[in-house]
Parts: structure tokens; C-alpha cells; sequence
């Protein structure tokens, strides 16, 4: 057997989640007070998380690198969140939400955590309301829905184009009533450096104090990683600005293992970048694609006068318009997957079509909708992406059509972790984004924020009693112990070392080297030249990091420059590893596209035989390999087939 | 009740009911007023009506205490506004666009005045009418009788100096009331979607008829003033 | 575009702050004002001088990170949007532009142009919140709630805690942020349970953390970013009295 236990029920997998949860421990409210949980991320998995515990009696830490937990990038998820409530009579349930999404990832997730996950999305949405959170409703008062990528049924309940926001707020007020109570305490400004590990076990971390400058070690009974993704590492994506996959790599480094790197997902729908001052790229909900047309003209000729703004858009005629997902994929249209829209989007672009100067650009299109449904109901919808679409570029899209473009968005790999979100590391846990388990290799619309909460609320809160069951003759822990100190001490020299490079470089000029060896090589198309070559090239790019950055001001001070170069530190090796995985891969799946491997008509060509398995990387040391270890899929529950959106 | 004086909200309801009340009284004294310009005698008969009786004076008395709070909440409000706002100001000012009213940001310097107006008007009417009148005295230090209201109104408007101060003063109340009025309103809670622009035009409109009800009894006085070259008496 | 920039550094809380000059040269008209800012602090890095820091996440205008007074207004001259959706086509080749963090005795400056919006979590502890524990809670669709109640809601929720509100008002005073939170509960049946006492408890908390008194100078609606209505100050004002009025 590998070294891998996923720990998966035996049974049914509907029945899983229920004979597990009667079979793991509990701890009892007067143990659960002499625990202590440290949880890293306060978004909708870490906020959730600290809530929930808070409220069962453990003494909660809680750690964020924003000025408040409110700030989280969950907050930026616009579309909504899914759950089969089959609320629209249309024959949703919890096992219709668990094919999608399994058929979604394309059949690379794990079949029991994604049964649970759909089987505990209804409990998400009734807490939600229950905190308050203002779902959209009909005028009959009850909540309304709208459809989403990769799905036949309309499910995903939505909060205006907002959704992220209310239900983060929804979080951030239960653990602000825990705050209050004191069962959770919270570290705002405070960025861990690394895990802490006493006896193989998790116990505490190392923290900056981002506003000092100082660095502070605490102790726990065991460590939750809820730090969301890593898709900064390609500098340009629609990830916050402080978004980084640092917390991941440290414990990486620390012997948990990491899954599936390669898995990143590319959104269809991103404003087209501008140029090469940008910082940021901006998304527009993929809620927009439920009324929204996807198009490029027909004619190459149409596309040069567009691009040298000779013509209008709204001036070609419909006849000259190829709406290609409506074409290639008749019955799912417009609401393709989001991997499939994408390399859509590229292929047209590849093809010459694209629409903007730098021709990578295809028009998202409101007119038909605004025909059929009238200009107050699409504004009523999607007033406010309107808005901030005109606020970025200037262009009224109720007049003239969107231009989007793919940009990264999300990643589906993470941190290994077993049935109870437990990694290799006893004591470690890893929820949400920051792990890896139920999206496969593609994540659908509105299922992010779905198992955000559903680790948050529902998973971690049981699972983790059965660890601290066993902690509860435990005292706390000593953070004098010398694995503290020698965490301390690695923590500070590589702070003072980096300090001291002095170079020429910004850790910017150097970000934008990686994001674009990343972008060309291990995007939206991979190969195994292109992955060799950034296997080759990011290693160079960090030794010139460790030699030439120059970081400004003190380390004993608030200061940017000293973060942002100590997550670049960790995304150069983060993306090499995501590099070797996508080389190791050697089919294509999900958002994971090698062009060697491709069917006739461009679709994604897997290779169920080879590569059914979770790719599993552990540290083997700076400057070694790493090894691979695999976890095999076993699909009982569903028939696993090649993916189609066309009937 | 210890809420109106310490929380905000207490505070502000504290300024918003005083406030109010300064408004209805002053629409009460408008309208007394405007009598004097149809009718002198009428003018006066309110005048005898309103002198040193218990219920007036106990009026005065509830006025002049809502007057000496409305004040030093004023006060107290500011100061407490001023010590939030920190030490540093902005060094380019702050642009506010245009619907951020020149009367709420100078509520105070507006009310100061107001007062000081105030200060004049009762040195020249009440101190000449129902302050006598307590003190037992049957004629002011202008020789009237201090229930002769219209002849002291006379006798002060054709002064120009009066004149202009009084409509300067009435402009700083015009704006203190567009204000307050509403703000009033919205600090006890009474407003909402339908009824915020409503009371909002509520407020100009009681400021306007308010200040043109006071300032037509000055111009009027002053040009009858200059109607018989200052000379006529009543 | 080629600008002059007059931005407040100050290397803590405890020294004095003072405005400084910048040049920037060459910026496109599509770019953000915040990708201006990262501009100058590369261009700062390689001068060999310390950049400005600011605080700033999403760039989408929702994490609310973001803050800057702009040219005498909080996140720059345009409204209903964030600083970093601030784009620098509204801006003029050769203009000079100011830039300062928030000020307000509640929201201490941290360095340069960040502040500690702190006070912000610690109003929305004292009772921003509906007491109910995870599960056991009734169905999503058992609360029935008339849609343009929870509309309400959701206007008043929209709001980010970016602090703007108190940036911009002349007595520094959280109400519009404080309203926002009692008003979207207030709306919903489920935050009428605990309506009086959060009223109560996050007033109170907001004067003791030395936030100013309301004036209804209504800045603070027109720079909200959300454009959250002095209304919800409205309905806040009633909720406290009556509740206060029923103790």
C-alpha cells in the first residue's frame, strides 16, 4: 500500500459521510476548552472554520495578513454558490451536484469527498440565511437561483454579483461573535512563516507581525491551513494582490505533501490585459455567461477593422458572427465548463480572431438578452459588473459587446489531506483552496465558495475531533521547546539573508520573469518542451532572485517589500514543482491541457488507464527531486467517460 | 435617560428636539409679526397678550433653557467632532461634491450668528418689552410702553444699520434652519426613501417662508420709515 | 501621461508625517491608479529608495483594503468606485495629484499611507452579528422575506469597511458604516431577534472608540464607494431610540 491513507469509509458513497461521522470521536465541552486549534486564513474555509470551533469550545487563534478577516479574497467570488436544494423543481439533487462536479473536474476528484460535499451544500445555504446573509429572492419571498457553468439545473443561489462578499461577511460576523466572546482569538496582520512540528505532529507556527516587524511563535494542538491558492505564481491573475501559496509551501517543506499542482484554472472571463504596466487582472462573473453570447466575427476582415476601430462591434451583422460555443457545444452553449470555454477562447485567438490589438480577446455579448429581457432586468442582474467593467475600460457594455479574455483564476491542487482534511503531517489540516480535494482537474462555477463553507462549517469541525480526542492529555504547547527555537532562527535567517542581497532587481521585475516563464510554459497549453523549459529556466530565475533582489527599508518595520519577496521566494519553487507535475502528466484533463494529447475536434484526450490518480509530491530536500507518489482514483459511484458538453 | 448626554445618537436628539422647537416658536413669532404690518393696534394687543404673565414666562423660561443647551451641546458636539477628526488635516482640502451642503459643514459658525443676532434682538425688543414689564416698569428707556411693540419695530428699522444687520442674521438662520430642519428629522428617524427628498424640500421651503415672514417686517418698517423721513411716531 | 505627485510619508505612527514630492513618467491612460503607484515604487526600489506603502488587495473594489485621499477626496475624483478602480485617463497629462492616507483620530496612521481600520472589527464584535451556532438552523426557504426587504438588506450589506466614510466626514464619525450593518439585519426577520440590543451595543462601542458625532453633512453617502444611502443612518437612529425610549 502507498504511504497514502485517504481514510475513506467503506460503503456506499452516499453512506459515507454518515457511518464516519458516527464512527470518529468526540471530545467532550470540558476537553474542548483545554484545546487549542491555530487556523491560518480567516476566508470562507479559515473564517468558518475559527467560527465553528469557537462556538464548540476550543480556543481558537486565527491568523490573517489583512488589516481584518473581512478582507479575505473570498470576498471577490461574484457568481454564487451551489447547492442542491432543487428549490426550482428541476431535478437537482445531492447526487445530480456530485456528478456535475466529478464530470466538471473531469474525473480526477476524490468520489467521497465530493459525495459529501454535495450532500452538506444544503446545510450551508440554511446557515447562511439564518446569519443573515441576503440571498436574492422572488417576490414570493423565497430564495431564487440562477444556472451556472457545467450544469443542467439551476442551483446556484446568489447574493446580487456579491456573492463572495455576503457570505464572507456571513462568516466574519459568526467569528466576530466568538471574538467577542473570547473563544477565538484573532491575529490580523500577521503572516506565518512556518509550521512548527513536535514529535512529527503539528503544534505551532511562526508568525511576522506585519505592522513590528516581529517575529512570534505560537503553539496549538494542531494547525488548520485555510490560505487559499497559489495563482499568483503566474504574477498576472485574478487572485488579490496578497493572495500567496506560502503557507502551502512552508508546510510542504515541513513533509506534508502536495497534490496535483499542475491543476490551475483559467477563467474564461477576465478583462483582456492592457498592457505591461498592468498588476492586476480583473474577472467578470461567469453568472454573466447565463445571458451573455460569446462571439468573434466570422470574417477576418470584420476582425482587422475592429481592431483598428473602424467599425463598432454592434456593427457587424448577426450572419458574420460566430457564437463558437453555441456552435461546437449545442446543448451546454454558452454555459460550457470553464476549461472548455477557455481553450475555446485561445483556439479562436490562435486562430486570428481575436478582437483587441494585441488580438487576444473575444466579445461577451448582452444584445440578445437585452432584446428579450429589456435593459432593466439585465441591469437588475449584472448592474454593478456593468459597472465596473465601464469603470475599467470605458466602454458601456449595454451599448457595445464585453471583450474577455482567459486569465488565472483559481487552482485546484493543493495540500494533500485524507477524508478528514488531515495532510501527511498528524495535527495539519488543509481546507478549501489550500487543499486539493474535491475539484478535480476543474473547478465548476459557484462550487468554490460551496466547499469553502462546507470544510469551514461542516467537515472540519466534526473531523478534527477526532485527532484532538487523542490530544486531550496534552498540555498545552511550550513554545520555549527547541523545535521553536530552531524554526525561529531558520525563520530569521532567511529574513536577514534576503535583506541583505542588495541587488539590482525588484522582487516585482523578477515576479513578472516568473509569471511569464509560467504563463508561456505551463498555461492555458502545456507540452513537453515548454514544460522542460520552465523546469530549466525557474530554477535560474531563482538563483538570480537570491542574488540580485533588492529589498528596501528594515525588517523590523512594516514592510511590503519584505512580504511580497518572501512569497516570491516560495512561488519560484512552487512553480517548478507545478511544472514537473504537468510534465509528469501525460494526458490531458480539466484545466490541465498538454497539446500532445487531444482529440480530433481540440477537446481534452485523458488517459484513464495511466493517470487516474492524484499526484502526490513530497519533499525530498532544496536542490533534490521530489518523489512522487500516487493516489489512485476509484470510481464506484460513477462511470467514468470521456467528457462531453455537446448533447 | 442617561443616553442624552452619553451617546451620540442621545446627543444628537438632544440638538434635534431643541432645535424643533426653535422652529415652531420662530413660525409662531413670524406670524405675530406679519400682524404688525396689517395691523399695528392687533400687533400690540398680542404684545399685552404675551407680556410678564405666568404662562409666558414660563414659555421664555422653557426657551431660553432649550436655547442655553441647544448651545452648549453645540459646543460639546463640535469639540468632540474636532478631537475625532485627529490632528492632521488634509493638506489639498477636502472636495466634497456639490450636494454636500455649505450649511451642514458650517452648522456652528451659522449658529454663532444666529446668536448674535439674537443677542441684538433681545437687547432691542425683549429688554425693551417683557423685561421691563417683569421689572415692574410701565415705559422703556425709549419712552413706550413696552406692550408698543409696532412702535419699537418702527423705531428700530429705520435705523439701516439694524436693517442690515437683522438680514444678515436672517440669511445665517435661513441656512442654519434648511439644514437643521432635516437633519432634525433624520437624527430622530424620520425619514425614509419616499420621505428623505421630501422633508429635505420641506426644510428649504419652512426656511424660506420663515426668514421672508421675519425680513417682510423689516423691509416694510424701514420703508415706511422712509416713507415719512423717519419721522412718523405710532 | 507624465504627472507630479505630493503623497504623505510618515515611517510610523509615533513620528511626524510630511508631504513629498514624486514625478512619474510615461504612464498610459488604461492604467490604474494603483498600478501608477506600483510604477513609482519600482521605479523607487531602483533609485535605491524606499517605496511608498499603501494598502491595497483585490483590486476589484470589494476587499475594501484599499483607501487613499485623492486630490481632497476619499478614493480620488469619481464616484461609487474604490481607489483601485480609479483609472488614470480621469486625470490630465502634467496634473499634480495629492495623495493621503485617511484621517481620523480612530484610524491611526501605520506607515506612510496605511492605517489601522481596526476599530472597524471591533464595533462590528460588539454586535454585527446574529447569534445563531452552526446547524440547527431552519430551512433556507422557511424564512420567507419580501424581496424588497431583503433588497434593503443587501443595499446596506454591500458595504466593504473601507472606511471612506469616516475619511471623508468632518467629524469623523462612523455612522454610515455603523447603519449599514444594523440596518441589513435589521431588515431580516432572523436579525429582528436581536435588533434593540445590537443597535445599543455597537453605538455604544463606536463612542467609546472615539468616532465623531453625525451631522448629516451626507459626505458620507456621496463618497461611499458602495453608495450606501444616510438613510440606513435613519433607520439606525430609530432602532437606538426606541430602544432606548423602552428601557
Amino acid at each position: 500500500m502507498s504511504i497514502l491513507d485517504s481514510k475513506i469509509p467503506e460503503g456506499d458513497v452516499a453512506l459515507k459521510w454518515s457511518k464516519h461521522k458516527s464512527e470518529i470521536k468526540v471530545v467532550s465541552p470540558a476537553n474542548k476548552r483545554k484545546l487549542e486549534v491555530i487556523i491560518i486564513g480567516t476566508g470562507l474555509g479559515g473564517g468558518a472554520a475559527a467560527a465553528a470551533l469557537g462556538e464548540l469550545g476550543y480556543n481558537v487563534k486565527v491568523f490573517c495578513i489583512s488589516d481584518s478577516p473581512r478582507r479575505a479574497h473570498s470576498i471577490a467570488a461574484q457568481g454564487g454558490i451551489n447547492a442542491a436544494k432543487n428549490y426550482q423543481n428541476d431535478n437537482d439533487s445531492v447526487y445530480r451536484l456530485f456528478y456535475d462536479t466529478i464530470k466538471g473536474g473531469d474525473y480526477r476528484a476524490r468520489e467521497a469527498n465530493v459525495y459529501r460535499l454535495a450532500e452538506v451544500s444544503n446545510n450551508i445555504i440554511d446557515q447562511c440565511v439564518a446569519q443573515g446573509v441576503p440571498f436574492a429572492r422572488d417576490y414570493g419571498g423565497l430564495l431564487d437561483n440562477r444556472s451556472f457553468g457545467g450544469a443542467q439545473v439551476s442551483r446556484t443561489f446568489y447574493a446580487r454579483g456579491q456573492t463572495g462578499q455576503q457570505l464572507l461577511l456571513g462568516a466574519y460576523a459568526a467569528l466576530n461573535r466568538q471574538i467577542a466572546k473570547g473563544s477565538v482569538k484573532s491575529y490580523p496582520r500577521h503572516e506565518m512563516l512556518d509550521v512548527v512540528l513536535v514529535d512529527g505532529k503539528a503544534k505551532g507556527i511562526i508568525a511576522r507581525d506585519l505592522t513590528t516587524g516581529k517575529i512570534e511563535r505560537f503553539g496549538a494542538h494542531a494547525v488548520v491551513i485555510a490560505s487559499g491558492g497559489y495563482g499568483n505564481v503566474f504574477f498576472l491573475s485574478t487572485n488579490a494582490m496578497n493572495s500567496n501559496g506560502s503557507a502551502a509551501w512552508q508546510v510542504y517543506k515541513k513533509g506534508a505533501m502536495f497534490a496535483n499542482p499542475c491543476f490551475t484554472q483559467i477563467h474564461p472571463t477576465c478583462i483582456p490585459v492592457h498592457g505591461t504596466q498592468q498588476s492586476k487582472l480583473t474577472l467578470m462573473s461567469e453568472s454573466l455567461r447565463n445571458d451573455g453570447r460569446i462571439w468573434v466575427p466570422k470574417k477576418k476582415e470584420d476582425v482587422e477593422k475592429i481592431r483598428k476601430k473602424q467599425i463598432k462591434p454592434s456593427q457587424i451583422a448577426e450572419e458574420d458572427r460566430d457564437y463558437y460555443l453555441e456552435r461546437r457545444y449545442p446543448a451546454f452553449g454558452n454555459l460550457v465548463p470553464r476549461d472548455v470555454a477557455s481553450r475555446a477562447a485561445k483556439e479562436r485567438c490562435d486562430a486570428g480572431f481575436g478582437v483587441n490589438e494585441t488580438g487576444l480577446a473575444v466579445f461577451l455579448d448582452f444584445k440578445t438578452s437585452i432584446e428579450r429581457l429589456g435593459k432593466n432586468v439585465i441591469a437588475e442582474r449584472y448592474g454593478n459588473l456593468f459597472q465596473m467593467y465601464e469603470k475599467i475600460t470605458d466602454v458601456n457594455p449595454y451599448e457595445e459587446p464585453m471583450q474577455i479574455y482567459p486569465a488565472v483564476h483559481y487552482t485546484m491542487g493543493g495540500i494533500w489531506v485524507d477524508y478528514n482534511l488531515m495532510t501527511t503531517v498528524p495535527g495539519l489540516y488543509a481546507i478549501g483552496e489550500a487543499n486539493f480535494s474535491d475539484h478535480g482537474a476543474n473547478r465548476l462555477g459557484a462550487s468554490a465558495l460551496m466547499q469553502g463553507l462546507a470544510d469551514g462549517y461542516f467537515v472540519l469541525p466534526y473531523t478534527i475531533g477526532d485527532y484532538l480526542a487523542k490530544m486531550i492529555q496534552v498540555p498545552k504547547t511550550d513554545t520555549n521547546s527547541p523545535e521553536f527555537e530552531e524554526a525561529e532562527k531558520a525563520v530569521k535567517a532567511k529574513i536577514e539573508k534576503l535583506m541583505n542581497i542588495n541587488g539590482q532587481k525588484s522582487v516585482d521585475d523578477i515576479h513578472k520573469a516568473l509569471g511569464n516563464i509560467m504563463w508561456d510554459n505551463v498555461g492555458m497549453a502545456r507540452t513537453k518542451e515548454s514544460l522542460e523549459k520552465a523546469i530549466a529556466e525557474i530554477p535560474k530565475l531563482r538563483e538570480e532572485f537570491w542574488k540580485n533582489v533588492r529589498v528596501p527599508g528594515s525588517a523590523e518595520d512594516f514592510n511590503q517589500e519584505l512580504e511580497k519577496a518572501l512569497r516570491l521566494a516560495d512561488f519560484l519553487e512552487l512553480g517548478e514543482l507545478m511544472a514537473r507535475d504537468a510534465l509528469n502528466r501525460n494526458e490531458s484533463c480539466g484545466g490541465h491541457f498538454r497539446e500532445e494529447y487531444q482529440t480530433e475536434e481540440g477537446e481534452t484526450l485523458r488517459d484513464d488507464e495511466n493517470y487516474a490518480y492524484v499526484a502526490v509530491w513530497e519533499y525530498k530536500g532544496d536542490g533534490q527531486a521530489p518523489e512522487l507518489h500516487k493516489e489512485d482514483l476509484k470510481f464506484e459511484a460513477i462511470k467514468i467517460a470521456q467528457r462531453n458538453y455537446k448533447d | 435617560m442617561s443616553f442624552l448626554w452619553k451617546s451620540s445618537i442621545g446627543r444628537k436628539l438632544v440638538m434635534s428636539v431643541t432645535g424643533i422647537c426653535f422652529i415652531l416658536f420662530l413660525l409662531f413669532h413670524m406670524a405675530m409679526n406679519l400682524v404688525s404690518i396689517f395691523s399695528p393696534a392687533m400687533y400690540n394687543v398680542i404684545c399685552t397678550i404675551l407680556g410678564a404673565n405666568w404662562y409666558t414666562l414660563i414659555a421664555t423660561g422653557v426657551l431660553a433653557a432649550g436655547f442655553f443647551i441647544h448651545i452648549l451641546y453645540a459646543f460639546y458636539l463640535t469639540l468632540q467632532n474636532r478631537k475625532a477628526r485627529g490632528v492632521e488635516r488634509y493638506a489639498a482640502g477636502q472636495k466634497n461634491p456639490g450636494y454636500v451642503t455649505w450649511a451642514s459643514k458650517n452648522m456652528l459658525v451659522l449658529g454663532l450668528i444666529v446668536l448674535g443676532g439674537l443677542l441684538i434682538h433681545l437687547f432691542n425688543f425683549w429688554a425693551k418689552m417683557q423685561l421691563v414689564e417683569v421689572l415692574g416698569g410701565h415705559e422703556n428707556s425709549l419712552g413706550f410702553h413696552p406692550t408698543n411693540g409696532a412702535a419699537l419695530i418702527l423705531y428700530t428699522f429705520s435705523n439701516i444699520v439694524y436693517v442690515i444687520i437683522y438680514l444678515i442674521w436672517l440669511g445665517a438662520l435661513w441656512f442654519h434652519m434648511a439644514h437643521g430642519f432635516w437633519s432634525a428629522l433624520q437624527t430622530i428617524g424620520w425619514t425614509n426613501t419616499v420621505w428623505l427628498s421630501r422633508v429635505k424640500c420641506l426644510s428649504t421651503i419652512l426656511a424660506t417662508i420663515i426668514c421672508l415672514g421675519f425680513a417682510a417686517v423689516v423691509v416694510f418698517y424701514f420703508a415706511v420709515s422712509l416713507g415719512c423721513g423717519g419721522a412718523c411716531g405710532l | 501621461m507624465n504627472l507630479k505627485l505630493k503623497i504623505w510619508r510618515q515611517k510610523n505612527a509615533k513620528e511626524k508625517g510630511r508631504m513629498e514630492d514624486y514625478t512619474v513618467e510615461n504612464i498610459s491612460p488604461d492604467t490604474s491608479f494603483l498600478e501608477m503607484l506600483d510604477i513609482l515604487n519600482n521605479n523607487l526600489i531602483h533609485e535605491g529608495k524606499e517605496p511608498i506603502a499603501f494598502d491595497h488587495d483585490c483590486r476589484e473594489g470589494i476587499c475594501g483594503m484599499c483607501s487613499l485621499y485623492i486630490n481632497g477626496r476619499a478614493h480620488g475624483p469619481e464616484d461609487d468606485i474604490t481607489t483601485c478602480q480609479l483609472h488614470m485617463r480621469r486625470f490630465k497629462d502634467g496634473d499634480t495629484i495629492y495623495i493621503e492616507p485617511w484621517r481620523s483620530r480612530a484610524f491611526p496612521v501605520i506607515k506612510d499611507l496605511v492605517v489601522d481600520r481596526s476599530s472597524y472589527d471591533k464595533i462590528l464584535q460588539a454586535g454585527g452579528f446574529i447569534s445563531v451556532n452552526t446547524g440547527g438552523v431552519p430551512d433556507g426557504n422557511a424564512i420567507p422575506i419580501p424581496k424588497p426587504d431583503a433588497e434593503e438588506s443587501m443595499d446596506a450589506a454591500a458595504c466593504i469597511g473601507c472606511g471612506a466614510c469616516v475619511a471623508t466626514c468632518k467629524n469623523g464619525s462612523a455612522m454610515l458604516f455603523v447603519s449599514a450593518r444594523v440596518s441589513s439585519l435589521a431588515k431580516l426577520p432572523q436579525g429582528r431577534v436581536e435588533a434593540v440590543r445590537r443597535a445599543k451595543a455597537m453605538v455604544a462601542k463606536m463612542d467609546e472608540l472615539g468616532f465623531g458625532n453625525c451631522t448629516n453633512t451626507t459626505a458620507c453617502e456621496q463618497e461611499c464607494p458602495k453608495g450606501i444611502s444616510i438613510l440606513h443612518i435613519a433607520r439606525l437612529n430609530r432602532e437606538f431610540l426606541s430602544a432606548k425610549l423602552k428601557d
